[in-house]
C-alpha cells in the first residue's frame, strides 16, 4: 500500500488527448512525471487536497480515473490508463487514502482523550471493503456526510453508532442475494433409456443419483419400496437392476413375460404394479375437483381410446385398449405426473451423493408437505358448502333479506346540537352569546327595546354623513392591509412553498438542522429503554447535542425578520416540539432513576 | 350575450337580498345600538340602488320567531321612491320593520297572550330566511331571460341556533345549486360556523368587522360590489374556516377518527358497532387505512 506506480495519461479535460507519462502514488501525495522531460505538466499534490475521486465504469469506453479538487466546480485531475486493471489498483488505492484522511480529524482528540467513549470505534476491527463501501457511501450523499461530520466526528455519536442505523445502506451494496436453487429439468425424464450394444443380449440403463432422485420424486412406489427393502433385504445395486428390469419390461410391453415375472418376484411386482401411492393421490385429487365441475361432458372428447387412435411414443401407437391392467400407464398420466413434480420444485438441500440419504430426506419433505395441507374434513365441508350454493334452486327459496342493515338513526338532533357547540368553541368565540342572552332579558322587554330603537330612526331620520371620514379611513386601511398581509397569501398556490418565500440562507439553516433533529431523534428514541450505562452516555451526548440545536433555533426564530417570523416560527415550531419530547422524556426517566436508585436499602442520598 | 339563453345576466346588475338580523334578545345586549346599525345599513341599502339603474335590493327581516320581506326596490311604488328620495326610502323601510317586529313580539307571545316559556327560542331564524330569499331569487329566474345577478348578503349578529343545523345546510345546498353566492357581514361578538361555511360552499364574501362604528365601510367596500366586478378585485377572505367534526360518542371535535360505512357517523374510536345505526362492524383488525382524515 506504501507506493503505486502506473503508466497513464493525464489530461486536462476527459476529450483531451492526455499527456504520457508515470503517476506515482504514496500515502500523502500522488506525482505525476511525463515522459517528455521538457513538458510543463508535472504534477505533484498532497492527498489533503484531493475531495473525492471519480471513475468510468469498468468496461466503458475509457479507463478513467478523476481526483477532484472542488467537487462543486468539477476541476480535477483525470487520468486515462491503458486497461481496467491498472486504473482498478489506483482506485483503491485512492479511496484507501482518501478513507484514511477522512478519518484523521478525529484522530488528534481521541489521542488527548483516550477515556473517551469515541475510542472503541476505532479499536473495532473493520475490514477494508466495509470501510470503503462506507467511504463510498459518505461521497456519494452529500448530507449523509455532513451529519457524520456534524455527530461523528465531534464525538456526539460513534462510528458504529452512526452506521448501526444505517445498515441498509450498507447491505445494498453487499451481494447479499440468495443463491437461486436449480428445480428438476423440465425435460421429461421418459423413462431411462436403454442402450443396448446390439452383440449380446444385455441391456445397459446408466442411473446417475440425480436420475433416482428424479425416479423418486415421481414414483413414490419405487420410493417407499427402497425405503423399504435397502438395504435391510436386497443391496442398492439389485434394487436398481430390478427397477430397470421392470422398465424393460414395461417398455417392451410384454405384458404376458411381465405378469409371469410380477407372480415369480414380489419385490419386481411393485415396479410393475400400477403405483398405489399415485393411484391414491390421484382419487383424492379427483375428491376435491370443483363438484360444478361436468366431468361427464368430457368424455365424448376422449378419442384415445377409439381404434386407430393413440400418441406415438417410441415408435409404437400408445393406444390404450392393448394394455393390461399391469403395465397401464398412459403417456399422459406421465407426463401430468412429471408435470406436477416440476412444479413442486426441488425441496430437497441434501448433497446427491448417496441414494439413501436422498430417498430419506424426500420422505421427511413430503412428510412436512402432507401435515401443511387442509385436513380432509375441511375440505370436505367446503366442498358441501359449495355444493350447497351451487345446487340451490331459486323456486324453492324464502326471500332473502337484502345484506345490508338497515338504516336508523336515533335522534339526529343530538349531533347537530353538539357539532354546533364544538363548531362556535373551536372559533374561539370567548362569549358564548346564547347564554348571555338567554338570562339577561324577557322576552317583552328585549322587543320593547327594538320597537325603540327604530322608532328612534324613524323620529330622527338618518344622519348626515353617514359615517364619520376618520372611521371610514381607519377601516379602508386596516382592510387593505389585511388584504396584503403575507399571512393571508400564505398557502394559497401551490407552486410555491413557503420555503421559498424566507431567504435563502435560513432556509438551508433551517434544512439542516432538520436533518440534524432527525438523525439525533433517532438515536435518542432507540436507546430507550436505558439497559447499559454505554446507552446511557449514548443518551447524555445526543441529549447535549440537540440542546445546542435547540438553542440556535432559538436564535434562528428571533433573528429572524419580521416579513418572515410568522413562517419561520411555523417551520421551526415543530422541530422545538418534537426536541421538548424527547427532553420531557429524558427528564422522566431521569427522574425515574434517581428516585429507584434513591429507594435502595443502602441509603443513598440523592 | 346569447350564449347561455337560460340564465343572461346583465353582467353587473346585481339582486340583493340583504338578510337583516332583528333578534331583539340580540340587539338588547349588543355593543352596536340597533338604530345605529339602520344608521349604516339604510344608507348601504340606497347606495346599492344607486350604483346601478338596474340594481334591485329586497330586503328580508330575520326575528326570532318569523321572518318577512320588509322592502323590495322592484316594487313599483318603491321605486319611485327611492329614486326621487333617500328619506322617503328610509322611512318606508322603517315603517316596515317597525311593523314585522310588532308582528313577530305577537308570535313569540303566543296566542294566549303569555308566551311559550319553556321554548328557547332566541336564536334567529337564519333557516326561514335563507329559504325566503332563495324562494325570490327562484322567482327572478322564472320571471324573464334578462335579470339581474342574484346574491345573498346575510348581515348576522346572533349567534347559530343549532337546532337549524339541517335547514341551513340545506339551503346552503341549494344556494350553491342555483349559483348564488351567499355573502356574511357579522355584527355579532363571535364568528357564524353556518355563515363561515356557507360562504365558503358558494363562493361568498364572509367578513367579520372589526370596527363596528364603520360598517358602513365596510359593506360599501367589499360587499357592494357586482359579482362581474369580483374576478378583479381581492377581497377578504377567511384565514379558515372550520369544517371538522365532532365525534358522536363523546360529542369531541377530532381531526383523525372512524367513519360509520352505512351513516357516516362519526367517532373518535372504534366501536364494534355503530351506535347511531346499528350496523356492526365485525372485521377485527383495524389498520391506519380505515382511519380517514376528515376536512
Amino acid at each position: 500500500m506504501a507506493v503505486i506506480s502506473v503508466a497513464t495519461r493525464y489530461k486536462i479535460t476527459v476529450k483531451d488527448a492526455g499527456i504520457p507519462g508515470v503517476l506515482k502514488m504514496n500515502e500523502e501525495r500522488f506525482v505525476f512525471q511525463p515522459n517528455d522531460p521538457r513538458s510543463l505538466m508535472k504534477l505533484n499534490i498532497e492527498f489533503r487536497n484531493i475531495k473525492g475521486h471519480k471513475f468510468s465504469k469498468d468496461g466503458s469506453k475509457q479507463a478513467l480515473l478523476n481526483l477532484t479538487q472542488d467537487s462543486e466546480k468539477g476541476t480535477g485531475y483525470i487520468f486515462e490508463f491503458d486497461n481496467f486493471t491498472d486504473r482498478n489498483s489506483c482506485r483503491d488505492f485512492v479511496g484507501r487514502v482518501l478513507g484514511k484522511l477522512q478519518s484523521v480529524p478525529a484522530r488528534p482528540n481521541d489521542q488527548s482523550v483516550p477515556e473517551k467513549p469515541a475510542g472503541p470505534s476505532f479499536a473495532e476491527q473493520l475490514s477494508t471493503t466495509e470501510m470503503e463501501r462506507r467511504i463510498k457511501l459518505l461521497r456519494e450523499d452529500s448530507e449523509l456526510q455532513r451529519l457524520h461530520k456534524q455527530f461523528v466526528l465531534s464525538g456526539v455519536l460513534t462510528e458504529s453508532e452512526f452506521w448501526a442505523t444505517r445498515k441498509a445502506l450498507l447491505g445494498e451494496d453487499g451481494n447479499h442475494t440468495t443463491k437461486q436453487r436449480p428445480g428438476f429439468k423440465s425435460a421429461m425424464l421418459a423413462d431411462v433409456r436403454p442402450s443396448a450394444d446390439g452383440r449380446t443380449n444385455k441391456v445397459t440403463f446408466s442411473l446417475t443419483p440425480e436420475i433416482m432422485h428424479q425416479i423418486f420424486a415421481e414414483k413414490p412406489a419405487v420410493h417407499r419400496a427402497f425405503l423399504n427393502l435397502v438395504p435391510s433385504k436386497m443391496a442398492e445395486k439389485d434394487f436398481w437392476t430390478k427397477y430397470c428390469r421392470a422398465e424393460y419390461l414395461n417398455r417392451t410391453k410384454n405384458a404376458v413375460v411381465a405378469a409371469a415375472e410380477a407372480a415369480e418376484d414380489e419385490e419386481l411386482a411393485v415396479f410393475l404394479k400400477h403405483d398405489d401411492i399415485l393411484a391414491n393421490e390421484a382419487r383424492r385429487k379427483i375428491r376435491r375437483v370443483d363438484p360444478t365441475l361436468d366431468m361427464e361432458a368430457d368424455v365424448g372428447d376422449d378419442y384415445i381410446h377409439l381404434p386407430d387412435h393413440g400418441i406415438l411414443r417410441d415408435g409404437q401407437k400408445d393406444t390404450a385398449e392393448t394394455e393390461t391392467e399391469v403395465s397401464r400407464r398412459t403417456l399422459s398420466q406421465d407426463l401430468n405426473r412429471h408435470a406436477a413434480v416440476v412444479l413442486e420444485g426441488r425441496t430437497l438441500d441434501v448433497e446427491l451423493s448417496d441414494t439413501r440419504t436422498v430417498a430419506e430426506a424426500l420422505a421427511r419433505s413430503k412428510k412436512e408437505l402432507s401435515s401443511n395441507e387442509k385436513s380432509e374434513e375441511n375440505v370436505n365441508l367446503e366442498r358441501q358448502e359449495r355444493v350447497a350454493r351451487m345446487t340451490e334452486l331459486e323456486d324453492l327459496q324464502g326471500s332473502r333479506e337484502p345484506p345490508y342493515a338497515s338504516l336508523c338513526i336515533k335522534d339526529p338532533r343530538e349531533y347537530f346540537d353538539s357539532q354546533q357547540a364544538n363548531a362556535l368553541r373551536a372559533l374561539g368565540g370567548t362569549e358564548f352569546g346564547t347564554h348571555i342572552l338567554d338570562s339577561s332579558l324577557s322576552k317583552e322587554e328585549a322587543y320593547r327595546y327594538l320597537k325603540e330603537q327604530i322608532s328612534e330612526v324613524k323620529s330622527r331620520g338618518l344622519k348626515n354623513p353617514v359615517i364619520r371620514p376618520d372611521t371610514a379611513l381607519q377601516v379602508f386601511s386596516g382592510l387593505s392591509q389585511h388584504l396584503s398581509s403575507t399571512r393571508f397569501q400564505l398557502g394559497k398556490n401551490p407552486q410555491e412553498s413557503a420555503l421559498d418565500r424566507i431567504p435563502h440562507r435560513t432556509k438551508d439553516e433551517l434544512m439542516q438542522h432538520w436533518t440534524s433533529i432527525q438523525e439525533l431523534l433517532r438515536h435518542f428514541w432507540s436507546s430507550y429503554p436505558i439497559t447499559t450505562a454505554g446507552l446511557y452516555n449514548k443518551v447524555q451526548r445526543v441529549k447535549d447535542a440537540m440542546a445546542q440545536i435547540y438553542q440556535k433555533l432559538q436564535e434562528i426564530k428571533e433573528s429572524a425578520k419580521s416579513d418572515f417570523r410568522h413562517q419561520v416560527s411555523l417551520l421551526v415550531q415543530p422541530m422545538l416540539q418534537a426536541l421538548d419530547a424527547a427532553f420531557a422524556h429524558y427528564d422522566l426517566e431521569h427522574q425515574k432513576r434517581t428516585t429507584k436508585s434513591g429507594a435502595k436499602p443502602n441509603g443513598f442520598v440523592k | 350575450m346569447a350564449s347561455a339563453p337560460s340564465k343572461l345576466y346583465q353582467d353587473d346588475a346585481s339582486l340583493v337580498v340583504a338578510l337583516l338580523d332583528t333578534n331583539p334578545f340580540f340587539w338588547a345586549a349588543a355593543s352596536l345600538p340597533f338604530s345605529e346599525f339602520l344608521q349604516h345599513v339604510v344608507p348601504f341599502i340606497n347606495s346599492l340602488l344607486l350604483l346601478n339603474q338596474l340594481n334591485r335590493v329586497v330586503l328580508i327581516a330575520t326575528g326570532t320567531s318569523s321572518c318577512g320581506y320588509i322592502f323590495d326596490s322592484g316594487e313599483a311604488n318603491s321605486n319611485a321612491n327611492a329614486n326621487a328620495n333617500a328619506n322617503a326610502l328610509c322611512s318606508g323601510i322603517i315603517k316596515k320593520l317597525e311593523d314585522f317586529v310588532g308582528k313577530d313580539s305577537k308570535i313569540a307571545k303566543g296566542p294566549n297572550g303569555n308566551g311559550d316559556a319553556t321554548r328557547p327560542a332566541i336564536s334567529s331564524l337564519l333557516s326561514g330566511s335563507l329559504s325566503l330569499a332563495l324562494c325570490y331569487i327562484q322567482r327572478i329566474f322564472r320571471s324573464g331571460a334578462r335579470h339581474p345577478q342574484p346574491r345573498i348578503l346575510c348581515i348576522q349578529g346572533s349567534p347559530d341556533g343549532p337546532e337549524q343545523y339541517v335547514a341551513v345546510m340545506n339551503s346552503i345546498f341549494s344556494a350553491q345549486r342555483s349559483m348564488v353566492p351567499i355573502d356574511s357581514c357579522i355584527v355579532g361578538t363571535q364568528h357564524s360556523a353556518f355563515l363561515q361555511q356557507a360562504s365558503y360552499i358558494t363562493g361568498g364574501v364572509y367578513m367579520k368587522p372589526q370596527q363596528l362604528d364603520g360598517l358602513f365601510q365596510y359593506l360599501a367596500a367589499v360587499f357592494a360590489t357586482d359579482l362581474h366586478s369580483r374576478n378583479f378585485l381581492r377581497l377578504p377572505k377567511p384565514v379558515g374556516v372550520d369544517f371538522r367534526a365532532s365525534c358522536f360518542c363523546h360529542k369531541k371535535t377530532i381531526d383523525l377518527g372512524y367513519v360509520c360505512s352505512v351513516c357516516l357517523s362519526i367517532f373518535c374510536k372504534y366501536h364494534k358497532k355503530c351506535s347511531t345505526c346499528g350496523s356492526e362492524f365485525n372485521q377485527g383488525t383495524v389498520d391506519s387505512t380505515t382511519r380517514e382524515q376528515k376536512r
